[in-house]
């Protein structure tokens, strides 16, 4: 009998080495599949209910978790910031998740980041909630205040207020916007309902967590003359006072189809053309030639020494879609290209940086968005330095492109951007979007890119209004430049 | 005829130190939760202690009187697996929920009883005269649930409680110890008739059906449960106490066998004539599946969190009261083992399942150590039934086999499961007192002045140790 008790006893023992094996198996061997499931929200409920640093701008949250009162979620993240600033601080919820700097800086915010490594320890010995830490913006929160409500409520558009000097973005809106508080709230089928809602609007597109300044794709239309530009001045072929064919309009190469001027300027006063009348008037066909003469790959070299298809560096902090510069174009559609139509795109933060580096002397700073994180008990854990992105062009070709765009503004097309007193350097562009209005307009993509003062520069703006005709374009982009570069430079 | 030699000391003053041990336990457990929600070392909080503490040292008071010789090892065990798990009941309560103290009272009323156990019941062979008695009680106590007015309806799928005051009870729980004792009684008496008396078909030695009848009875009793009262975990448990008390009778290997095929039959055609088993079984096999796991009944969305539950544990846990337990259901009482994994960790639930498996090994240690074979038998079928039990429990929440609805033992909250436990508890205690106690020499009086183990009228026919026909194999 004690034999069979033994055996009974060996296979009670055998029973609880398969239990240690499958506890094994759950929480170390198969844990990794386990914790990325779909269907796991432990994760994000876990710091969904923590408490989690503000989001600041000039010292006022416009994001922030607040107690919630209930015992099994202790803290909601609230947004102060609204609409106004939903394209920055993106969204943060149980169901979708996050994006935006809610997404890209949730270390810091939840407070497990290296950099906070002490401050955890600290926190640790003396027993204390882990907190976060709070990230304080380079936002000015009047000019974010005036540059969003420019941009009339039904307009989609976008509008970037850059530091050129610095790379410091001042302010980055965008409409439609949205209120992250929606979707911020506990109630799954309430976030699920305002989701739905604020995703059925055209020009909101959540899932890509791309917000209009730094992940919309537009054409650039005329703004990319920019760097036409500057690929014809490095090129050594042409030079300031170079004489460029200025046709009223030019047959693309192996097609019948008619690239024309800009019908309503003073292009067709003139067959030829200098580089500050051309930009000035904001012609087509001197820079479809130039393009054509210097080939793509010249082309393709400077867009990408301005940033076209290269990142953003590592202080902007969101998600940023860089331009594209199309690959294997045939000559009509590189003459079509080096106007900023066919396949070019950019984002409105593209057209910044490229009008930022002419505005310092060719050199790109790294766009950024934080200005300073500061650790629970106030000392401050890290001041990013403003840094050189990349060197787009020369001095002598900045400071020479910087006086044409003086002109645009002065004596060109985009005389509505001026500013008593001061000199301010800018370039408008309309990109064709192919469809008309009911009045049978065409409606285009609008833009305004320019910085002022234009001997030193204190303020870059870019706009862009989307689906507009060419009089509501006129009356929306370089008015409102003029009043965002008061604005700054009253300060 | 006792087949382990062990040192005949009473060892009591190494219970009390592993009593202050488990203690410690509870009380850290206690304060890791306290300091999350700020109750730590407030007065409901030493209450608590104590609602563990004093009983426990009562018992252990009783045994000096009573059992001086019981094993010092099982109650500081049961002590710290209660204790841990009042921890986490208390911890997984919200503001409308009270399980925390329920369990706390029922923990007191178990150990009164075991301590009315070990008080009374001066010999475990006494429960022998109760052979019969306890088939029948066993029998009336899984009808319970199915009677009218007395039922409290289906919970959760089975319908295995029954409805006392303003309270539920689950008389299956009590029944583990009643089928026991009449499985061992019964065993004990007849087992050279089922052994010899019968014929033989080559090798294979057939006992006589009239032999078997009880037995046979007992088994029925196990497939009704399922039918009947849907719970899965139950019939088994019941299985798994026949099966290895007729091992542990005849040493027959082959009819142990026999037993594991019958219950796999027995679970098959189960699963395949009842719905509810075949969801269960469907929702073990294809829990990630998501049609599974969004169905309304039968969902595997239990077992998948609890997994989701000891992934995010990991090795270390989250540290208690930390983690996020109270999203899988149940996290209280069946899927308690998922929260103990998530916030102990690895490390945490190995200690756990190694206090069960040293609980098991001490009682099948008295059953080695008891001078005769009804002490073997029920001291080895309740040990087995704790083992198999956490064996169940545990791998179903692991998804090694498929979930049942069965409590682990002293863990999770139940009032029903914790008093039969703890009457388990000190049934062991007794056996164990009675193997380690030292062979009476001359005069045949114990220590206490009452007569010694070897009584001749408790003697029995077939306490020698039987031809060990299963070594030729």
């Amino acid at each position: 009998m004690n034999q069979a008790i033994r055996n009974a006893w060996i296979a009670i023992a055998v029973m609880f080495a398969l239990i240690l094996g499958a506890i094994s198996y759950v929480q170390v061997i198969g844990a990794d599949d386990l914790n990325k499931n779909s269907w796991n929200n432990r994760a994000i409920l876990q710091t969904f209910c923590q408490e989690r640093g503000p989001i600041l701008v000039a010292g006022k949250p416009i994001a922030q978790s607040v107690e919630s009162g209930s015992d099994t979620c202790k803290f909601q993240r609230t947004f102060p910031g609204q609409d106004l600033y939903a394209g920055i601080t993106g969204f943060y919820s149980n169901v979708y998740g996050s994006s935006g700097l809610e997404n890209t800086m949730n270390s810091t915010l939840t407070g497990r980041s290296d950099e906070l490594l002490m401050d955890r320890i600290r926190q640790l010995f003396l027993g204390e909630q882990p907190q976060g830490a709070s990230v304080e913006l380079t936002i000015d929160p009047a000019i974010q205040k005036l540059a969003y409500d420019l941009i009339p409520d039904g307009q989609r558009g976008s509008i970037v207020v850059t530091n050129p000097k610095t790379g410091a973005i001042i302010a980055m809106v965008s409409k439609p916007s949205y209120d992250p508080n929606l979707i911020a709230t506990q109630d799954q089928a309430a976030a699920s309902a305002a989701m739905q809602k604020i995703q059925s609007e055209q020009g909101i597109n959540l899932n890509q967590g791309v917000s209009g300044p730094t992940g919309a794709l537009l054409a650039p239309g005329s703004v990319f003359k920019l760097v036409d530009t500057a690929a014809a001045l490095a090129s050594g072929k042409y030079n300031k006072d170079s004489v460029l064919p200025n046709p009223a309009q030019m047959t693309l190469p192996g097609t019948n189809t008619q690239l024309p001027n800009y019908a309503g300027g003073n292009c067709y006063t003139r067959d030829k053309a200098d580089f500050a009348f051309a930009l000035e008037q904001s012609c087509n066909t001197p820079f479809a030639s130039i393009a054509l003469d210097l080939g793509q790959d010249a082309i393709a070299k400077q867009a990408a020494a301005f940033g076209y298809g290269q990142d953003a560096g590592d202080q902007l902090h969101l998600d940023y879609s860089p331009g594209v510069w199309p690959q294997k174009l045939n000559q009509a559609q590189l003459a079509q290209s080096a106007i900023g139509q066919f396949d070019v795109k950019a984002s409105p933060l593209q057209i910044a940086l490229v009008t930022s580096a002419i505005a310092n002397g060719g050199v790109q700073m790294k766009p950024s968005l934080v200005k300073s994180i500061t650790a629970p008990d106030l000392h401050v854990v890290s001041e990013p330095k403003p840094e050189v992105l990349r060197t787009s062009t020369t001095p002598d070709i900045a400071r020479q492109i910087t006086e044409w765009m003086t002109d645009v503004v002065s004596q060109g097309i985009a005389g509505a951007a001026a500013v008593p007193g001061v000199k301010v350097a800018g370039k408008t562009g309309t990109a064709e979007l192919g469809v008309t209005n009911s009045k049978g307009q065409m409606l285009n993509n609008s833009w305004f890119t320019g910085f002022a003062p234009a001997d030193n520069p204190q303020v870059q703006v870019t706009v862009v209004m989307e689906g507009v005709d060419i009089y509501q374009g006129a009356a929306l982009t370089s008015p409102t430049a003029r009043k965002i570069f008061e604005a700054v430079l009253n300060k | 005829m006792s087949g382990v030699e062990t040192v005949e000391k009473p060892r009591r003053n190494v219970e009390l130190l592993l009593l202050l041990l488990a203690f410690a336990v509870s009380i850290g457990a206690n304060t890791m939760k306290g300091l999350q929600d700020g109750t730590a070392f407030g007065s409901d909080f030493w209450l608590q202690e104590a609602l563990l503490a004093v009983p426990a040292l009562a018992i252990h008071a009783v045994l000096r009187f009573r059992a001086k010789y019981a094993d010092p090892l099982i109650l500081p065990i049961v002590v710290t697996l209660n204790g841990l798990g009042l921890a986490m009941i208390h911890r997984l309560d919200t503001p409308q929920t009270d399980y925390g103290n329920t369990q706390a009272r029922w923990t007191v009323v178990g150990m009164v009883l075991a301590i009315a156990v070990v008080w009374f019941l001066r010999d475990h062979r006494i429960l022998r005269r109760f052979t019969y008695i306890s088939l029948i009680v066993s029998a009336v106590l899984l009808l319970l649930p199915l009677v009218p007015g007395i039922t409290a309806g289906e919970i959760n799928g089975a319908q295995v409680w029954i409805r006392i005051g303003g309270s539920t009870f689950q008389p299956g729980e009590v029944a583990k110890i009643t089928i026991a004792v009449f499985f061992a009684g019964y065993l004990s008496t007849n087992r050279d008739l089922i052994l010899l008396a019968g014929r033989r078909i080559g090798k294979l030695q057939l006992p006589r059906f009239k032999d078997l009848g009880p037995m046979v009875v007992a088994w029925l009793a196990a497939i009704g449960i399922l039918i009947f009262q849907h719970d899965l975990g139950m019939s088994i448990l019941f299985f798994g106490i026949f099966i290895s008390t007729i091992y542990i009778a005849t040493s027959r290997v082959s009819w142990a066998i026999l037993g594991v095929l019958l219950m796999f039959a027995g679970a098959m055609a189960a699963s395949l004539a009842l719905p509810h088993i075949r969801l269960r079984i469907d929702g073990w096999l294809n829990a990630f599946s998501p049609e599974v796991y969004g169905r309304t009944s039968g969902s595997s969305y239990q077992i998948v969190q609890g997994l989701f539950g000891m992934a995010n544990g990991g090795l270390l846990g989250t540290g208690l009261g930390q983690g996020r337990p109270d999203l899988v259901p149940f996290s209280h009482s069946d899927m308690i083992v998922a929260s103990f994994g998530e916030e102990l960790g690895l490390v945490g639930l190995f200690a756990i399942v190694l206090l069960y498996a040293l609980l098991v090994t001490r009682g099948f240690r008295a059953a080695l150590g008891a001078r005769d074979s009804f002490g073997k038998l029920l001291a080895s079928a309740l040990s087995a039934a704790i083992g198999l039990q956490v064996f169940v429990i545990i791998g179903g929440v692991t998804r090694l086999i498929p979930l049942t609805g069965l409590t682990t033992p002293f863990l999770a909250a139940g009032g029903s499961s914790l008093l039969a436990n703890w009457i388990i508890v000190a049934l062991l205690l007794v056996i164990s007192n009675a193997a380690r106690r030292p062979t009476a020499q001359g005069p045949l009086v114990a220590d206490d002045g009452h007569g010694s183990a070897r009584h001749a009228d408790l003697a029995q026919p077939g306490d020698t140790m039987t031809t060990q026909a299963v070594r030729t194999r």
